[in-house]
């Protein structure tokens, strides 16, 4: 006998992250999913995006990681409330973590939740954790073949930030070629050029995000 | 590799189906993945066979149906099959507003189940 059953497979992760969503939303919170493989400079955007931003909002941090907690508290010692997820072993978070994560925060009180997602191009892609937007940084020595290899991440993201430009003279990185393919992926997707340990180019990124964090306390986010 | 994620999703829901329909044994599940998710079949057929057994639906077959990418044009109405490479802007009208309309399934469709009585 057949059984129609017409599901999502993902069902309970998305109805969770759904939840998440209705959560947030409550409370005027922005929630960001950053995505890069490890070693792009998730930790070191979240840091410089905080200096950029913390005079102006309240932020909060959730690390994604599969063991430790170094990331949390190289995020605590800038006073920035940060909470560690350990995966253990998991190669992407998904919503139930988040929202364990996030009963452990004051949400009245923040404005924008960082959340760095487990270093991978591939996997986080596929899961909706409730988040307003998720956002991919692609650091230049890594190439810029990138948005060929895993399309998937560059076409499910709102913005691209291109890391560590200030090594672009030093690295065959094709940047033309690189907007190209992120066009052709992911149409007018923004992209922004900056580094985030000298800070060039920060600004361009912290301004695209504070539209994006105004629009969500007056309540009409997406 | 999150395909054991996945086969983790499509087996609590054949389960649940299966219970709820009485069955005593799962034969085959039939699954419909969109060719853009990250999903890699053998791999999940994989993770299929590292999971069901000890469950109902121990020994039974993955079907897995991969769906091309289809999108249609906000501007001029134009629907057009095409690769990952090649969707974000309509070769009709050359507009940049489209949306996907197949392409990022990840959905199970029925299973086929032994009842109670059953030979």
């Amino acid at each position: 006998m057949k059984v129609d059953i017409e599901q999502r497979i993902l069902a309970v992760n998305d109805e969770l992250a759904e939840a998440n969503r209705r959560l947030f939303a409550e409370h005027g919170v922005f929630v960001l999913d950053l995505m890069a493989s490890p070693g792009a400079g998730k930790t070191s955007t979240i840091l410089a995006t905080i200096a950029a931003l913390r005079d102006r909002y309240s932020i909060a941090v959730i690390e994604g990681d599969i063991a430790s907690k170094v990331d949390a508290e190289k995020v605590r010692a800038h006073g920035i409330p940060a909470v560690q997820i350990n995966t253990g072993g998991a190669c992407h978070l998904e919503s139930a973590m988040v929202r364990r994560a996030v009963e452990t925060l004051d949400l009245g009180e923040i404005d924008l939740i960082i959340i760095e997602n487990v270093g991978n191009l591939v996997c986080p892609s596929d899961f909706d954790l409730g988040e307003s937007a998720k956002v991919i940084i692609l650091s230049v020595p890594e190439g810029h073949d990138k948005p060929y290899k895993y399309p998937n991440i560059f076409q499910v993201s709102e913005a691209v930030i291109l890391n560590k430009y200030d090594t672009l003279s030093v690295f065959d990185f094709d940047e033309t070629e690189f907007r190209e393919v992120v066009r052709s992926l992911n149409g007018q997707v923004p992209v922004f050029p900056m580094s985030a340990t000298t800070g060039d180019g920060v600004a361009a990124w912290a301004e695209w995000l504070a539209a994006r964090i105004d629009a969500a306390r007056d309540g009409d986010a997406s | 590799m999150h395909e054991m994620g996945i086969a983790e999703g499509i087996l609590t829901s054949s389960l649940d189906a299966a219970e709820d329909a009485g069955a005593t044994r799962i034969t085959r599940v039939f699954v419909t993945i969109g060719e853009l998710t990250e999903v890699m079949e053998d791999a999940l057929q994989f993770a299929w066979e590292a999971i069901t057994p000890e469950t109902m639906a121990e020994g039974s077959a993955l079907t897995v149906t991969m769906v091309a990418p289809v999108s249609r044009c906000a501007d001029c109405g134009h629907e057009w099959a095409h690769d990952r490479y090649s969707g974000a802007q309509c070769p009709s009208c050359e507009g940049w507003v489209v949306a996907l309309l197949r392409g990022r399934e990840l959905k199970i469709d029925s299973i086929d189940i032994d009842e109670e009585g059953d030979a």
